[in-house]
């Protein structure tokens, strides 16, 4: 076989004999470091919540569970908080995911992705999940409670007192709902993503409208990265006391809420309640740690049934 | 769309019709001075071409020479990436499928399409099949049984699922799961199959197998095949067209194009000196 000679000219080429190849280290500094930076994670995890159960454990009690909180919060149970904490977590995750997952779904299939507009309300999104949860508070007092519910009032209820225009569950969960969108848009997309286009192609192949790929193809092959994002964003809303100490939870409620326009109390407000506002912090201090040990474990119950359906959906989805 | 038996008897009866009157040789799609165009970048330059009615036509060139992008060009398909534009006429029976149909999913009911990589749903074998069906509004149950039962056997496939019709399509071979895409785009009744390299996956039998089901669906359907494969071309073909850097360089009749091409290029291609 004829070998192709160069055409241009390379000039004079210095013949390399051997290449000085510097030692390798042998890794056990990497390893070494890696694995501190683990342990001291697990040893903060591990004094947290070997804390929280040491203390918390002998308060809970099927009275504590079930009962309000009696004598100024010193005595009594949580029932109320725990109540209001699930109800908020449901009416969020009904706001946020619809919300979300359009959209997600807008920005994936309707907009160019190179187009300014798009990576204009991608930017915003960004910025929407590094706002502090307190100004998602303040911002639910002013937009919810005051122009939406102030509104609503003025127009249907002008001669009763506030009935909307005032602290409820609907406006903190709606407030909660805006903090965790983020986080739903970005792993819906994500799995919007995986979604390989000659599916789509295909729909819409076989005469399948945007509309009905959307329905039929796109959301049932995204449904578990659409409960990703609810189960990511349970863990984030779940316990933020800033964004809805001004726009629903109550210190003290006689009552659990019955409509959306009640206050509730709420686990994580209770316990920064009784941490910082109760007349006597040391007494409280045993229904302290029993709460914050329930909102953990409601925290991680919410998330594990999220997790459940999601499996539930995926194996289904494995054999069809 | 189809709402009763009568209404699909109707359109096997006329296009069993059409075959038969095929000699007057009327076209299918006329294609008038198409440019295409990615963003900035232009695909497809001024072609103009004419698709025979109940012939099989192929598209032949190197890879990258738009044989894609003009085939889905002929059923919308490339409306759906963004940032493309298109110019010139694509017309079917006469009719502008840009200009005279509200949505795009109009067309693509006449125009099926059939992709180079298998794409079944992952649903059922049942379900592939009849999801066609479904978006076009057919709600009755023993019709949507007995189109399925149909478009299987058309795509040869019903002995081979008869049996699981409920299992999971991806439990089936490559080959396959090709014709079961083949059967689903049957499904719908379309005029016209457009092929995207349909068997360049696939092993020989299930190549062979393919190819014969070309044979058969030509006498029912206009049918538009992209492939590589010289060879195959030749025996499936009516028709042929060269494409050469988004140009159409020429086509007529298979045989004279394979046999006395008047381009250089042609020859130059169809001889493997490039490409
Ligand atoms: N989605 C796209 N975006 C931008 N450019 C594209 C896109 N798809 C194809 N092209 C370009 O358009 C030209 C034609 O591509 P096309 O896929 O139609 O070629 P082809 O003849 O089908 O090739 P092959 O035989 O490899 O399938 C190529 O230069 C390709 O790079
Ligand atoms: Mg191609």
């Amino acid at each position: 076989m004829k070998i192709l000679q160069p055409t241009l000219p390379v000039g004079p080429v210095r013949v390399i004999d051997s290449l000085d190849f510097k030692p390798k280290s042998t890794g056990m500094i990497p390893r070494g470091l890696t694995l501190a930076a683990v342990l001291i994670i697990l040893a903060m995890l591990a004094i947290i919540m070997g804390n929280i159960f040491i203390g918390g454990v002998g308060t809970i009690s099927w009275e504590f569970l079930t009962h309000p909180p009696e004598q100024g919060m010193k005595a009594g149970g949580i029932f109320p908080a725990i109540f209001g904490t699930v109800a908020l977590v449901i009416l969020m995750v009904i706001a946020v995911i619809p919300v979300g997952v359009f959209t997600a779904i807008y920005l994936h299939e309707y907009t160019n992705p190179k187009s300014r507009v798009t990576r204009l309300i991608r930017v915003a999104i960004n910025n929407l999940a590094g706002v502090p949860s307190i100004v998602f508070g303040l911002f639910g007092l002013g937009f919810f409670i005051g122009f939406v519910g102030g509104g609503l009032d003025a127009v249907f209820f002008p001669d009763d007192g506030p009935v909307w225009g005032q602290p409820a569950i609907i406006w903190a969960a709606l407030t909660l709902a805006l903090l965790t969108l983020p986080v739903v848009i970005v792993s819906t997309e994500e799995a919007l993503r995986t979604i390989p286009t000659e599916l789509k192609e295909a729909s819409y192949a076989l005469g399948g409208t945007k509309l009905q790929t959307i329905w039929r193809i796109i959301i049932p092959q995204g449904l578990p990265g659409i409960l990703t994002g609810s189960i990511l964003a349970i863990s984030r809303g779940a316990g933020e006391v800033a964004p809805i100490m001004f726009t629903g939870a109550a210190y003290y409620l006689p009552y659990l809420p019955a409509k959306l326009n009640d206050q509730f109390m709420e686990l994580g407000y209770h316990i920064y309640v009784m941490a910082t506002q109760s007349p006597d912090v040391e007494a409280t201090k045993p229904i302290l740690y029993g709460t914050v040990l329930v909102l953990l474990a409601l925290t991680f119950a919410l998330n594990s049934v999220a997790i459940l359906i999601r499996s539930r959906v995926r194996k289904k989805r494995a054999n069809v | 769309m189809y709402n009763e038996m009568s209404d699909l008897s109707v359109r096997v009866a006329k296009t069993d019709i059409s075959s038969d009157a095929a000699e007057k040789l009327q076209y299918k799609i006329i294609v008038e001075q198409l440019d295409f165009f990615y963003g900035d970048i232009q695909a497809l330059f001024d072609i103009s071409m004419n698709i025979e009615q109940n012939r099989v036509t192929a598209l032949i060139g190197p890879s990258g020479c738009g044989k894609s992008t003009f085939i889905r060009t002929l059923n919308r398909m490339n409306e759906t990436i963004p940032g493309t534009r298109m110019e010139g006429k694509v017309l079917l029976d006469g009719c502008d499928i840009y200009q005279d149909f509200d949505d795009p999913s109009q067309i693509r009911t006449r125009v099926g399409m059939v992709f180079q990589k298998s794409n079944p749903f992952p649903k059922s074998v049942f379900e592939n099949v009849a999801y066609g069906l479904r978006v076009n509004g057919i709600k009755d149950r023993n019709l949507i049984a007995e189109v399925v039962e149909e478009s299987l056997k058309r795509a040869a496939l019903w002995d081979e699922v008869k049996d699981k019709l409920d299992n999971s399509a991806f439990t089936f071979s490559g080959g396959q799961q090709q014709r079961l895409c083949i059967a689903r785009a049957l499904a719908i009744r379309p005029e016209v199959i457009l092929m995207d390299e349909p068997a360049s996956a696939l092993d020989p039998i299930s190549t062979a197998k393919i190819e014969d089901l070309i044979g058969e669906l030509r006498q029912h359907y206009t049918i538009v095949i992209v492939t590589h494969n010289m060879q195959q071309a030749a025996r499936v073909s009516d028709h042929t067209a060269f494409f050469y850097e988004g140009k159409l360089i020429e086509d007529g009749p298979t045989k004279e194009i394979f046999t006395r091409p008047k381009k250089k290029k042609t020859e130059d291609y169809i001889t493997g000196r490039f490409g």
